[in-house]
């Protein structure tokens, strides 16, 4: 490291690229501002607008709070089985050989390549009524199209590589040493699972799931084409937002956004507080 | 030793000598049990992947030809999914020249770069992530809708940007701001300065230095970023079907020809542009792969 020659080296690079360098910096700035800042700048602005009693009575709507209700409870339970099942995933691509591995590895990111609405109709093909898998199971009373459970199924679909991704290179680069010498004084499989391998791979398992969580909040495409869109049954909130729209209610469009949106930005800023926090632990130990 | 496992053995060298005078039969037994439960949640997580991923991909492809190749043929070749994927190219192709210009612009200033209020810019790059699509339309149609904070201006100039064009391109680009951003900062972060130094010194300047010796450290990550947003541009929906406006014989994109192609019926021309659109990405799944690969080799050279 030529830290002494870069040193006498720096202030004059600097002085020459910096015309230049704050001609970069203001345009990319002024880009960031007019496509993002902007924007939201708006959308709050125009939230507020008609006064906080209107906010609060745009979300006390009926149809926006059932909306906004089914969009977390629906979130909520795509989380919990994600976790549990990205979690598997990851541990079995990760310690497990068998075949086909690759295959499977590949295709994990599949949801994120697949345009959303070509997953809804997916779905619809899958499960719909018109369909052979449809017709079974909903005569053995599980309709899956245009019910609560095909919103889960799409959300479990497009969320599928958060949790796997965010936990399969923690696993890769555990150090195998407490598992093993937990096998040699005893130890159940299951006992070291739930005491040394769990607590490594909480925050990883944590950040997927937050991440899915946030996604979950406003996916749209698929869930619109599953979900069958009736007010008080299976309408979620970018739907109820969709239709606001349509019909001209601005403002009840914009404050149910601005719930969303908060809430999806808020998981976000806690997984970072959270992930600065750890980091800081692991910095110290 | 007929138990023979992937995974390394409990019995690894280093711990080798403290193991000695444990009882072998709990070693054994451990694996025995190890080994059914390895089968059986392999297993689960085969089935899950095959009930959650795979059925449905192939019910899509039986679904789009189910009456054979001639009909999927006509509805792929049919005037209007012919309009609809050209326009996704071509709003495509735009998102991803403006995103990968100033994303490898604002990879260098938030890298390269120390000014006030840099965290927050940080952050703010990040935030159409947890847009949702629906919401990013909302915005767009805030700001340069005809009656927009913005776009009241630009109409009464003759430019609309809303309900045409313009406004697809822009919430594709919205959309799609963070990947190349996101996938190069690391990349150039990790590269440093010092090759760059040694180019000043030799008298280049800074924009010989840009093209020599910046660009090609970080084209791997880069070519990552594109893909990203190639992958997301052509299958985004939410925002593009606020901005479109419910009109009818509106302008389609790919995505909105098929959810139109549901809405009145015309499923057969819905699946076949699904099969060809998922065919596409498939193909940006391999590369992404790919390239993935790549990155990571390039970021651990060892």
């Amino acid at each position: 490291m030529a830290v002494g020659r870069s040193e006498t080296l720096l202030p004059k690079t600097r002085k020459r690229r910096r015309p230049s360098g704050l001609l970069l910096r203001s345009a990319s700035l002024s880009y960031l501002g007019l496509m993002v800042l902007l924007p939201l700048a708006a959308l709050g602005v125009e939230s507020a607008k008609p006064g906080v009693g209107a906010f609060v009575k745009a979300v006390r709507d009926p149809f926006a709070w059932h909306a906004l209700r089914l969009t977390f409870v629906t979130a909520l339970a795509m989380v919990l089985i994600n976790a549990v099942t990205g979690t598997a995933t990851a541990w079995v691509l990760v310690r497990y050989e068998f075949f086909g591995k690759g295959f499977v590895n590949a295709l994990i990111d599949l949801p994120f390549a697949v345009p959303t609405v070509v997953t809804g109709l997916m779905l619809v093909a899958l499960y719909g009524p018109t369909s052979v898998m449809g017709a079974f199971l909903s005569s053995h009373g599980l309709a899956i199209i245009y019910q609560k459970p095909g919103i889960i199924l799409a959300l479990l679909f497009v969320t599928y590589p958060f949790v796997v991704r965010s936990v399969q290179p923690v696993l890769l680069e555990m150090d195998r040493a407490e598992e093993e010498a937990a096998v040699t004084l005893g130890a159940t499989p299951f006992t070291i699972f739930r005491r040394i391998t769990l607590p490594t791979l909480w925050p990883s398992i944590l950040t997927g799931a937050g991440l899915s969580f946030s996604r979950a909040l406003g996916e749209f495409g698929s869930v619109v084409m599953v979900a069958g869109n009736r007010p008080l049954e299976t309408k979620t909130g970018p739907m109820y937002i969709f239709g606001e729209i349509e019909s001209g209610n601005a403002h009840g469009a914009i404050v149910v956004s601005v719930v969303l949106l908060a809430s999806s930005l808020g998981v976000i800023v806690i997984l970072n507080l959270l992930q600065r926090r750890g980091g800081e632990r692991n910095h110290v130990a | 030793m007929s138990l023979e496992t992937p995974t390394r053995s409990p019995q690894g060298t280093e711990l080798g000598v403290e193991l000695a005078p444990h009882p072998a039969h709990l070693l054994d037994a451990y694996k025995r049990r190890g080994l059914i439960g390895r089968r059986l949640l392999t297993a689960a997580v085969l089935g899950w992947f095959a009930i959650l991923i795979l059925t449905p991909t192939l019910a899509l492809v039986r679904g789009a030809f189910a009456s054979g190749l001639a009909p999927f043929w006509t509805a792929i070749t049919s005037a209007d999914a012919q309009r609809a994927f050209r326009l996704t190219l071509g709003i495509t192709l735009i998102a991803t020249v403006v995103n990968t210009v100033f994303g490898l612009a604002f990879a260098v200033v938030l890298v390269r770069q120390r000014f006030w209020g840099k965290t927050l810019i940080d952050g703010l790059v990040d935030l159409p992530f947890a847009v949702s699509p629906i919401i990013a339309g909302l915005m767009l149609v805030i700001v340069y809708g005809p009656q927009g904070w913005v776009g009241r201006y630009l109409e009464s100039a003759g430019l609309r940007v809303v309900y045409a064009w313009p406004g697809m391109a822009l919430a594709t680009i919205f959309v799609t701001l963070p990947f190349v951003v996101r996938e190069v900062v690391p990349v150039l972060r990790e590269f440093g300065v010092d090759q760059e130094e040694v180019a000043y010194t030799l008298g280049a300047n800074r924009w010989t230095t840009f093209w020599r010796v910046t660009l090609p450290s970080v084209r791997w990550g880069l070519a990552y970023g594109v893909t990203l947003t190639v992958a997301r541009a052509l299958g985004e929906f939410g925002a593009l079907l606020v901005v479109s406006g419910n009109i009818l014989g509106r302008t389609q994109t790919a995505t909105l020809y098929i959810h139109d192609g549901i809405e009145s019926f015309n499923t057969e021309g819905a699946y076949a542009a699904s099969v060809l659109l998922a065919g596409v990405s498939f193909v940006t799944l391999i590369v992404m792969e790919a390239l993935r690969k790549r990155v990571e080799a390039h970021e651990r050279p060892e």
